[in-house]
């Protein structure tokens, strides 16, 4: 067995000796299975060979040989880069997890729990490293499965109907995906040399006509789960009812595996499908880009704020995709890498403040009209929201800081890096694109200073010290997840070509501290409603304010 | 008379096994042991026999005499708990249907004797070849008003859902699955020799007719499932849906290259089949005993992932294979279903081939629809607080039981292939495809 094999295996046998293991050692074997893929995935990031194209750590054998379906497993420049970020999360993600009970009112859960929570880790490594369609689509469903109980059972007030919603829209872009995988199977070849091999299909020559329909069957797949506009809106409901490991597991790895589908489906085997689709995915990225910095601005609840950043920020993934020149494939993958790093560090970080506040309001709406849309008891009106956070909690401002500066791409800082390559090579095929893209980069700066004008600066409400006085050095670790990237892309091999070689370093670190260990005493069940918020009256009404 | 091949083979196990397993749970199932009587098992019995029948046979009387053994057990199966009007309103709705459906079939059979002058299937397409296409026509629909009727698809299904719901649970289950494979094998048999000529599908159009039928079939069972609230209703649109999903195998049928694959794939599908819709009937019939939650409404099943953890995840894994989520078995069935169909269009000539790849999309769109309603029965178990919260225990015979449904469902699809599963019909496949492309107009290689 090879090691591309015991990466996915490890949290599969970690399901195993959790449903074996007395309850209390749940978390512990979680942890011991996903810091034994991390050590395989840190293993097969030394081991591959930057300067060379091409896949390595090949496992190949025959699985259903009637119809050519073959456990086929192997990494490139792109999966390489994905697994190790999905191994670092996956980490963070159990320590996130420790007191999941507790967080989650679900005394003596912890068992089901992790053993989802290993079987969406399984899941998503499978997903980065399958190389038949097949295998491919297995693991893309079986994400699915584990995720809808985590969002549904360990959730927040609506968590029910964010669940379905994220299951239903994903399945039914996976279908169209399941159609295009069987007519790509179908047209590889004459009956006998059909295969469902990526490399192999993407050597064949397909009439270009054939090809547009292909794409947009994956396509279809693909972007409703990265999110992309107008699919995006199961992504706000899933985020903010998932309790924060969940969501930090999935704006940190779940929206890749759409991302990286249009990398390694749609470009690589379909890359000669007509302009018009490139062009098409483009000005969504630019859509996305805009759209999702509009509303996250809008946003009074954090969380959201975070998810709708997130749907800006796949726009520049998608936009150096589309680019299809190696600066904007590199820089899609390094913004994809650094996205799951900011990401996962942004609701580590609003999850502080949730657990001590019992809101996660940026501003606290005065209005009860406006309270009550959002399902908060009317009686709470009148409460303080944060403010002058910086002078309370000033371990926790720098680290917010740094998490925050990262998301709206300041130089020095991953998602600068990831943004400016994107932004470079979507220049070369899209100029105007690339022009209007910078606007999203400006509104991004705006909603995060103007978040931390609200909340971090100015005098500290009182009561402000409530949370200080909570605080403890364990918070200060939320993480440096977004610590400085710049160096790393000058090494990058940009002429390798899209998808050959291009020999990613990583430059992340990541820090893993448990964000919520001491807040969780003196917790009292959140009081929100299950009532449902309007989504437009909730984007227009900050404006409509002030 | 009765054929002796691999299709005949391969569902006669299948509708054996139903009829097995049936017995091992009515022995444990008050609704039947408090009215006990010999009978009963006398009655399965006889309609596995007249289901086995209808697998193999190969003429037309052998079909309609078959098809009347098995109809005449079931209709006193499902009225079993004479006591109760429910059942007694079941069993009178399915004689009514069944007798007017046999009838008129036997009509069209009689038409097509007339026409042709033979009783042989095989002899079917040279006997048929010089004749009006408006009389086969006539009489193939004629036929399939019985054909759909066994099939429970639209517009014939409207028996189901009642006869379902009042039946006692062994039966439903021994209904969903071995009465269907009796049909399914029929009525594959009955298109691929009667009807496979090229010609004669060119002229009646039957893969068109067969795809709307499918259609609308697995639209319509998924759509009404989503309204029910009881779970033996629940489960019966939900098999009228599986009926449409797997009438595209018969669809594929026309063209001859891939008739073998696409029997294959039927067969396979039966064999998922078998393991998580009687899962799924077992689990609501262990819930509905007197001394556990004494109710089919999935209502009652609220919280029941505390109360009995084995049985809501046992009955999930079930339902999840039944929507089609890797790596269950429902979904290589599926998988080699739609693989089976989209050859069959794509490498057809000309329309008579089947070249309804539409009907693909709409399978898979219908395999999201079918998400919402499943998952609503996992959500009530799963999410939903238990209104009491007495533990629900699972006997532990049936604890064993669910372990042989549930491993297979497990592992069905993902350690064998279709082939190493349908061996016999495999072995038609070489001759098949040999002679088809000698002979496209006469399918008989079937035979052994």
């Amino acid at each position: 067995m090879g090691l591309l094999s015991l990466l996915w295996l490890a949290p599969v046998v970690g399901m195993v000796v959790i449903l074996l293991a007395p309850r209390r050692w749940s978390r512990a074997i979680a942890l011991l299975a996903t810091l034994v893929s991390l050590g395989v995935a840190l293993a097969i990031g030394v081991g591959f060979q930057t300067q060379s194209g091409g896949l390595q750590f090949v496992e190949r054998a025959a699985w259903i040989p009637a119809f050519h379906i073959e456990y086929f497993l192997g990494v490139d420049g792109l999966s390489v880069a994905l697994v190790l970020l999905t191994a670092v999360i996956s980490v963070i993600g159990v320590i996130a997890s420790w007191r999941i009970e507790e967080e989650s009112h679900r005394s003596g859960t912890e068992k089901s729990y992790f053993f989802l929570y290993l079987l969406l880790v399984a899941g998503m490594l499978g997903f980065f490293i399958a190389q038949d369609l097949i295998l491919f689509y297995v693991f893309f469903e079986l994400t699915l499965l584990p995720m809808y109980f985590l969002i549904g059972y360990w959730g927040g007030p609506r968590r029910e109907y964010a669940a379905i919603k994220f299951f239903l829209y994903t399945l039914f872009g996976s279908v169209f995906m399941l159609v295009a995988i069987l007519a790509l199977y179908f047209l590889s070849g004459p009956a006998g040399a059909r295969t469902f091999a990526i490399p192999e299909l993407a050597a064949k020559n397909l009439p270009v006509w054939v090809l547009n329909w292909l794409w947009l069957g994956f396509y279809l797949g693909f972007a409703i789960k990265v999110p992309i506009f107008p699919f995006h809106t199961w992504l706000p409901d899933a985020h903010v009812e998932a309790p924060t490991p969940i969501s930090v597991i999935l704006a940190g790895i779940l929206l890749k595996m759409g991302t990286y589908g249009l990398a390694r489906i749609n470009l690589q085997v379909l890359g000669d499908a007509s302009e018009g689709w490139w062009r098409f995915l483009a000005v969504l990225g630019v859509v996305n880009i805009i759209y999702g910095a509009f509303c996250a601005m809008a946003q009074l609840d954090m969380k959201k704020l975070v998810a709708y950043s997130s749907i800006g920020h796949m726009g520049f993934v998608l936009l150096g995709i589309a680019a299809r020149t190696p600066e904007g494939v590199n820089g899609a993958i390094f913004q994809m890498v650094s996205h799951g790093l900011l990401s996962g560090m942004l609701f580590l970080i609003v999850g502080v403040v949730y657990v001590r506040a019992h809101h996660r309001f940026i501003v606290y709406p005065e209005d009860p009209a406006l309270l009550q849309l959002y399902g908060v008891d009317p009686s709470k009106a009148g409460q303080k929201g944060f403010g002058g956070l910086a002078t309370v909690m000033p371990v926790y401002t720098f680290l917010m800081a740094v998490a925050f500066f990262g998301s709206l791409g300041l130089p020095g800082l991953s998602g600068f890096v990831g943004e400016f390559l994107s932004l470079l090579g979507a220049w070369k095929t899209y100029p105007l694109y690339a022009l209007v893209s910078v606007i999203g980069v400006v509104i991004g700066a705006a909603y995060f200073l103007w978040t931390i004008q609200r909340m971090f600066l100015g005098q500290p409400n009182p009561g402000g010290e409530r949370l200080a006085r909570r605080s403890s050095p364990r918070a200060a670790g939320v993480g440096s997840a977004g610590a400085p990237g710049g160096p790393a892309w000058g090494d990058a091999p940009l002429g390798a070509g899209p998808l050959a070689g291009n020999g990613l370093e990583l430059g992340g670190r990541s820090g893993d501290v448990d964000p919520l260990g001491d807040a969780v005493s003196r917790r009292e069940k959140p009081r929100w409603g299950r009532r449902p918020v309007s989504e437009t009256s909730k984007v227009w009404r900050p404006f409509c304010r002030s | 008379m009765v054929a002796d091949d691999g299709l005949a083979w391969f569902f006669k196990l299948v509708i054996l096994g139903t009829a097995l397993l049936t017995c091992l749970v009515s022995i444990r199932s008050p609704e039947v042991f408090d009215a006990f009587r010999g009978e009963f098992f006398v009655l399965v019995v006889f309609a596995a026999l007249g289901m086995v029948l209808m697998a193999g046979a190969a003429n037309l009387l052998m079909l309609y005499l078959a098809m009347e053994t098995a109809s005449l057990s079931s209709y006193v199966l499902a009225g079993f708990l004479s006591g109760q009007s429910r059942s007694a309103e079941a069993s009178f709705k399915y004689v009514i249907y069944g007798a007017v459906a046999s009838g008129v079939m036997l009509f069209g059979l009689s038409l097509l004797f007339g026409i042709g002058g033979t009783l042989d299937l095989a002899e079917l397409p040279a006997a048929l070849a010089g004749a009006s296409p408006l009389a086969v026509v006539l009489a193939l629909l004629f036929v399939l008003a019985g054909l759909g009727y066994k099939l429970a698809s639209v517009p014939f299904h409207m028996w189901s859902p009642d006869v379902y719901e009042g039946a006692p649970l062994p039966v439903t289950a021994f209904l969903s699955v071995a009465s269907k494979a009796g049909a399914f094998a029929l009525t594959l048999r009955f298109f691929d020799e009667a009807f496979g000529d090229r010609a004669i599908a060119l002229a009646t159009q039957w893969p068109l007719l067969l795809a709307l039928i499918s259609l609308l079939t697995m639209t319509i069972g998924n759509l009404a499932a989503i309204g029910q609230r009881n779970m033996k209703r629940l489960l019966a649109y939900s098999s009228i849906a599986h009926g449409g999903y797997l009438l595209m195998g018969v669809v594929a049928l026309a063209n001859p290259a891939v008739r073998a694959e696409a029997m294959a794939a039927v067969g396979f599908y039966f064999v998922a089949y078998l393991f998580m819709n009687l899962g799924a009937f077992y689990v609501v019939q262990h819930l509905a005993e007197p001394e556990r939650l004494n109710s089919e409404m999935i209502a009652d099943y609220a919280g029941l992932l505390r109360r009995s953890p084995f049985l809501a995840v046992a009955l999930s894994i079930f339902l999840f294979s039944l929507i089609g989520i890797p790596p269950f078995a429902g979904f290589w069935a599926k998988l080699y279903l739609f693989e089976a169909f989209v050859r069959a269009g794509l490498e057809a000539e000309g329309i008579a081939g089947g070249r309804h790849l539409w009907l693909v999309v709409a399978a898979l769109l219908n395999t999201a629809i079918s998400l919402y309603y499943y998952l609503y029965v996992v959500k009530t178990m799963c999410f939903d607080s238990a209104v009491e919260d007495r533990p629900v225990r699972a006997h532990p015979a049936f604890v064993g039981l669910m372990l042989v449904l549930l491993i297979p469902t497990f592992v069905l699809g993902l350690l064998w292939s279709r082939e190493e599963l349908g061996v016999p019909v495999v072995q038609v496949e070489a001759s098949a495809s040999l002679s088809s492309s000698v002979s496209p107009t006469l399918g008989t290689p079937f035979r052994r």
